[in-house]
């Protein structure tokens, strides 16, 4: 099943890959990381295509996508 | 279960220095995945300006000068020149290219030195505390333009993509941003192409990247994002100024 990976170390929260899924998949929590950034959080991979967008809009790589 | 998207190896794995919502850290990713395209990681020297840009050399898996400020694509030219079977970029924002650097740039450009210039527009000097830049649009407030760039008094804001076009020694000349996913992958493909040019030996490659800053507009980064589009795209146009290789 395609899905990705967001590595919470590394996301700044800015929220760029919120805008870029097509099905809304990514959004940012209220949980901080240990930056203190509110990271962005992945849900319901049952209907991601892996069409990697929000990964190529991460400023920060933080996004692997596996399909 | 295959890995889509992952890190280019050009591009070490440690954190940036950058802002929530910079586009620095996007187009780093861009000009490293250019560097994997054409297997150059090991022969690549870039040279880092002066602005947020400089830590790149913490970023990037390659061989970095540091040059003084504006002074990148001198540079380069003096280690292309010295060592012509190495991939020499520079990457330089608008303070540095556009202002302290305009003779430099403009200089290598007609000479047409066989270098790959990244040129990251963010109409502002982000790392000194958000100045105005020969950039920056007409009304913006600036540290130093706190009521708004007025052209009467500071001229209009320069389009370097469409001037550096003009001259006989440019291969190539672009202008893309990075701001939605449909413009990413288009600037993938013309960082490519920048980098082809001098893999081919086509000459001098120039491309311009419009990009946030949030911290110094005083945005959130989607905000500052969505400003690239509606206040920047229509007055910095994007797309291709001179490819004379037609790559």
């Amino acid at each position: 099943m395609p899905h990705i990976v967001i590595d919470e170390a590394r996301c700044k929260g800015c929220g760029l890959c919120t805008i870029a899924c097509p099905k809304k998949l990514v959004a940012l929590s209220d949980s901080p990381n240990s930056m203190g950034f509110t990271v962005a959080v992945f849900s319901d991979a049952s209907q991601c295509t892996g069409c990697t967008l929000c990964a190529e809009m991460c400023p920060d790589v933080a996004i692997t996508v596996f399909k | 279960m295959k890995q889509v998207f992952s890190r280019p190896e050009s591009l070490k794995d440690i954190q940036t220095h950058f802002c929530p919502g910079c586009h620095h850290g996007s187009v780093h990713r861009l000009a490293a995945e250019a560097m994997d395209e054409f297997g150059v990681r090991g022969e690549t020297i870039g040279v880092a300006s002066v602005g947020c840009s400089v830590f790149l050399y913490g970023y990037f898996d390659v061989d970095v000068i540091e040059a003084p400020h504006g002074r990148a694509p001198a540079v380069a030219t003096g280690a292309k020149r010295a060592r012509p079977d190495r991939i020499v970029f520079s990457y330089q924002g608008d303070g540095d290219l556009a202002a302290i650097g305009t003779a430099e740039i403009i200089h290598a450009a007609n000479r047409g030195e066989d270098i790959t210039v990244i040129f990251v527009n963010n109409t502002t000097y982000g790392m000194t505390g958000g100045q105005m830049a020969p950039t920056t649009m007409v009304g913006q407030k600036t540290s130093t333009s706190p009521y708004g760039r007025d052209h009467s008094k500071d001229g209009y804001p320069i389009r370097m993509a469409e001037l550096l076009a003009q001259l006989e020694g440019v291969g190539f000349s672009a202008r893309v941003a990075v701001n939605s996913p449909k413009n990413v992958m288009q600037a993938k493909k013309l960082m490519k192409t920048a980098f082809r040019y001098q893999v081919e030996k086509k000459g001098f490659a120039f491309i311009e990247v419009l990009a946030a800053c949030p911290t110094n507009w005083g945005m959130n980064p989607l905000a500052a994002n969505q400003r690239v589009g509606d206040e920047m795209v229509p007055y910095f146009p994007l797309g291709v100024y001179r490819n004379t290789a037609n790559l």
